[in-house]
């Protein structure tokens, strides 16, 4: 981070404390989708982790609700300017699901059911920091909000939190996602308003 | 439950019109993915999004993607093999003298 304040780059300060530089407080859930909303059944639904050798980690749903469990209370900041407080969810740890995935590989790149992608560093999905989430302010995930499952990464901005997520490739090389090949930022970290590549 | 709702191609001739002084409303576009050819009008165009995308009415793959920052913007048109653009008449060529 510069020592410049974000004031004598035209910024607009933020009143909030809470939030990070150039975000407004919204009390509503905006709906955000680059295409048609896939509809997923629980019966075909799964998850997998696919290895930088090739190895495969499923789980169904009923696997995943088998799971240890946690309910995240978290900020969420979209790199759109909005930015919501205080939002619970209840889903399964990445920790938890990383567990017993043999890896050397630094970079991942989730995927979603109708063809999204982001990528993040694996370290970023480890440490207690990223969810599988299924349930949002105690009901089931809909479906224009990523449900079944959708990824919950809130240190960063929220199109690294894929909707309808199916799996994580896990990488040797950073390799861009949907938006990231578009523009955006490869980290996106909303407290150093990393929105666009170079920022 | 809602279902996202997209606008029609028409909407990316005002946001194309900062990079390109094609007309974009009366140019045809081939799906790189199906090979469906029409108008780029009839594409359906996601905005609600940290940019335009713009998907083929047929197979609904992107063919576009626009972002705009505040001082850059970034074009993304990998999905659509070719546009093919109206011009005016070429002026006949004078024959040799």
């Amino acid at each position: 981070m510069g020592i410049v304040s974000p004031g004598f780059q035209g910024r607009p300060r933020s009143q909030e404390p809470a939030l990070p530089p150039g975000q407004y407080l919204t009390e509503d859930f905006p709906v955000l989708s680059a295409g048609p909303t896939p509809r997923v059944s629980l019966d075909t639904w799964e998850f997998v982790i696919t290895a930088e050798n090739g190895n495969e980690f499923r789980w169904s749903w009923q696997e995943l609700m088998a799971l240890p469990q946690e309910t995240p209370t978290v900020d969420i900041h979209c790199v759109t300017h909005w930015s919501k407080l205080g939002t619970t969810w209840h889903g399964v740890s990445l920790d938890t699901l990383l567990d017993g995935v043999d890896t050397g590989a630094h970079f991942a790149l989730a995927h979603s059911y109708g063809g999204y992608t982001t990528n993040l560093p694996l370290d970023d999905l480890r440490g207690g920091r990223a969810w599988v989430a299924h349930t949002f302010d105690g009901a089931p995930l809909p479906a224009e909000h990523g449900g079944p499952a959708r990824l919950l990464v809130p240190h960063l901005y929220f199109w690294k939190s894929a909707k309808w997520v199916r799996g994580i490739r896990l990488k040797t090389m950073d390799e861009p996602g949907f938006w990231e090949t578009a523009g955006y930022h490869d980290y996106g970290d909303p407290w150093r308003e990393q929105r666009y590549q170079g920022d | 439950m809602t279902e996202m709702s997209y606008l029609d191609g028409n909407m990316l001739d005002g946001p194309m019109r900062e990079l390109f002084t094609v007309d974009l409303s009366t140019a045809m576009g081939r799906c790189e993915n199906c090979g469906m050819t029409g108008s780029m009008a009839s594409l359906h165009v996601y905005s609600h999004a940290p940019g335009l995308v713009a998907r083929c009415p047929s197979c609904k793959e992107v063919m576009v993607r626009l972002v705009r920052g505040p001082d850059r913007a970034w074009l993304d048109m990998r999905g659509t093999t070719y546009l093919q653009v109206p011009m005016p008449m070429e002026q006949t060529r004078p024959g040799p003298l």
